[in-house]
């Protein structure tokens, strides 16, 4: 007997919304890849509690998944942003205003 | 309250506390260094609900190559992290208003949904279970992930690629 199920959405839901308070607020890419990745994190905390609950190992079998979209993202992003740093010499997103 | 749910509560208070702390900090190093905490506290609740697998994966993909990457990254540039600015309080408030709503309804709408008070049932799912599942029903979702996996080993490698010319590239 662990706890109940409220409890573990109650803790991803709060993970959840320091991600998209780090992936929206920072002004810094790095930051908000950041941020990005403790959103799947909570995500993946849900599927495998999910997957206890109702006694089905497809909510593991999803995390792995996320488990590799979340290396695959990490790594095209953080290439992205090494690109995007040396055109512009800087990590702010309010940079890039070539358009302007 | 069981031991389990006391391993639970003190694990969940300890992935908020160094993931708030990772979020806030201005200096990058120290927060992917309190990100690997949250991450490995995350770690010990798949094991806490039965995935030992995903929980070695866990601590060996996220905790381990992933933050690693942005280490590097980190090493790798200057940052100029005390230039970094937030927003003003006047966009702030509304966000921190509607943080306070979704929590306040998502609190709400969990704990009115019928069994969501139910215990959960200590089970395991061994790696070779969890293999044999997957490679049983799910093999072509596997290749799928592969070939995306290929894609961004592609992607990364002809982004990060130098072109010669006139770019700013004495900068890195």
């Amino acid at each position: 007997m662990i706890v109940p199920f409220g409890h573990v959405l109650l803790l991803a839901g709060v993970l959840f919304l320091l991600g998209l308070f780090c992936a929206v607020a920072r002004r810094n890419l790095i930051m908000m890849v950041l941020g990005v990745e403790i959103m799947l994190n909570a995500a993946s905390i849900v599927f495998v509690a999910a997957a206890l609950h109702w006694k089905q190992l497809e909510g593991q079998v999803f995390v792995l998944f996320i488990l590799a979209v979340a290396a695959t993202e990490v790594s095209v992003g953080l290439a992205m942003i090494v690109y995007a740093y040396r055109r512009t010499g800087s990590f702010d997103p309010g940079a890039y205003n070539l358009l302007q | 309250m069981t031991f389990y749910a006391f391993i639970f509560y003190v694990v969940a208070a300890l992935i908020i506390a160094t993931t708030a702390l990772a979020i806030t900090r201005r200096n990058l190093v120290h927060a992917v260094v309190y990100l690997i905490f949250s991450f490995l506290g995350s770690a010990m609740l798949f094991y806490l609900f039965g995935a030992p697998l995903l929980a070695a994966l866990e601590v060996i993909i996220y905790a381990g190559a992933i933050m690693v990457l942005f280490l590097m990254i980190i090493m790798m540039v200057k940052v100029e992290s005390p230039a970094e600015r937030m927003y003003p309080l006047s966009q702030w408030l509304p966000a921190a208003g509607f943080g306070l709503i979704y929590l306040t309804v998502g609190a709400l709408m969990v704990f009115a949904t019928p069994g969501s008070e139910i215990p959960l049932e200590m089970a395991l799912a061994t790696p070779k279970e969890f293999a044999l599942y997957v490679f049983r029903r799910h093999w072509l979702s596997i290749e799928v992930v592969s070939l995306l996996l290929l894609v961004a080993l592609i992607g990364a490698f002809h982004l990060g690629k130098r072109k010669g010319g006139n770019e700013a590239e004495d900068e890195v």
